[in-house]
């Protein structure tokens, strides 16, 4: 994935309302109607954000149907999911090392203190 | 709602100039504060795989220097290095910090660790913050190999439910 392309999803992503749109996206499709009733933004503020994550490559909209269903695509999603356990793991890396070392130092205490 | 596949480490960005970083160790809280100050200890630990750490300097009181150099297998080197503002123990320490990369200049940064008792247990958190969007950005791209530019937090629960609704 190129660093551009995860930067459109980061910019996507960056907003509530968009990823409360893909949460709900996420129970299954559906058409933008239904999406934008729990939202108190109007319908056209809807349809933006909605073109935001077509662009985005984080939904499709079907031109099958009349009621043009909204659907998740989880390509990209997986992908930024991807690059967020990348960073945490670069840490973990060294706190896992740090959990055996801590392990090893109480475990030396105990030795001491059985030893008195 | 990560914590349930990853069990360890959160990472958080609250603000445009901060990232948040929580862990919780098994042991009590003086061992861990020791673990994170003492340079025989942290030489045990901190790094990355494949690199080794060659020098670990912390002179541990407000106004103290600390450094320290990770050596990666083909032998460049990065320093980390930075002063103590603040030294609580067993539960606070306050410090710059700045390394040099070529990628991304010279950052620095206020990093605030606080070490928390939890039933025998410690929740270490750690809070940088940057002087700016692009220094928090410049912070959190290099530990990268390419550049992420934007903000990746607070996305747990919706990559979570993500996940779920896909699988």
């Amino acid at each position: 994935m190129s660093p551009d392309r995860l930067s459109t999803t980061f910019a996507a992503l960056a907003d509530p309302t968009r990823r409360a749109i893909l949460a709900r996206l996420a129970a299954g499709e559906t058409s933008v109607k239904e999406l934008a009733e729990p939202f108190t933004i109007s319908p056209p503020a809807i349809t933006k954000h909605l073109k935001v994550l077509e662009r985005a490559g984080l939904i499709s909209r079907s031109r099958e149907a009349q009621w043009r269903p909204c659907r998740l695509q989880a390509v990209p999603l997986k992908e930024v999911s991807e690059w967020v356990e990348r960073y945490r793991t670069l840490w973990e890396q060294s706190f896992s090392r740090l959990d055996d070392y801590l392990h090893k130092l109480q475990t030396k205490e105990k030795k001491h203190a059985r030893k008195k | 709602m990560l914590e349930k596949s990853n069990p360890a480490l959160t990472v958080t960005l609250p603000s445009d100039w901060e990232i948040v970083m929580t862990r919780v160790f098994d042991a009590p809280r003086s061992l861990v504060f020791e673990a994170f100050t003492k340079p025989e200890h942290v030489k045990h630990w901190w790094g990355i795989r494949n690199m080794t750490l060659p020098v670990c300097e912390m002179d541990l009181r407000p106004g103290g220097a600390w450094r320290r150099v990770l050596r990666k297998p083909d032998g460049t080197e990065v320093t980390f290095k930075g002063v103590y503002r603040e030294v609580v123990p067993p539960e606070r320490l306050v410090y710059t910090e700045c390394y040099d990369d070529p990628g991304v200049g010279s950052p620095e940064w206020l990093t605030t660790v606080t070490f928390e008792e939890q039933d025998g247990k410690t929740k270490w958190t750690g809070t940088c913050l940057h002087s700016s969007v692009e220094v928090r950005n410049g912070h959190l791209q290099s530990g990268m190999e390419e550049g992420v530019k934007d903000v990746f937090a607070r996305l747990d629960d919706l990559l979570v439910s993500m996940q779920q609704g896909v699988a």
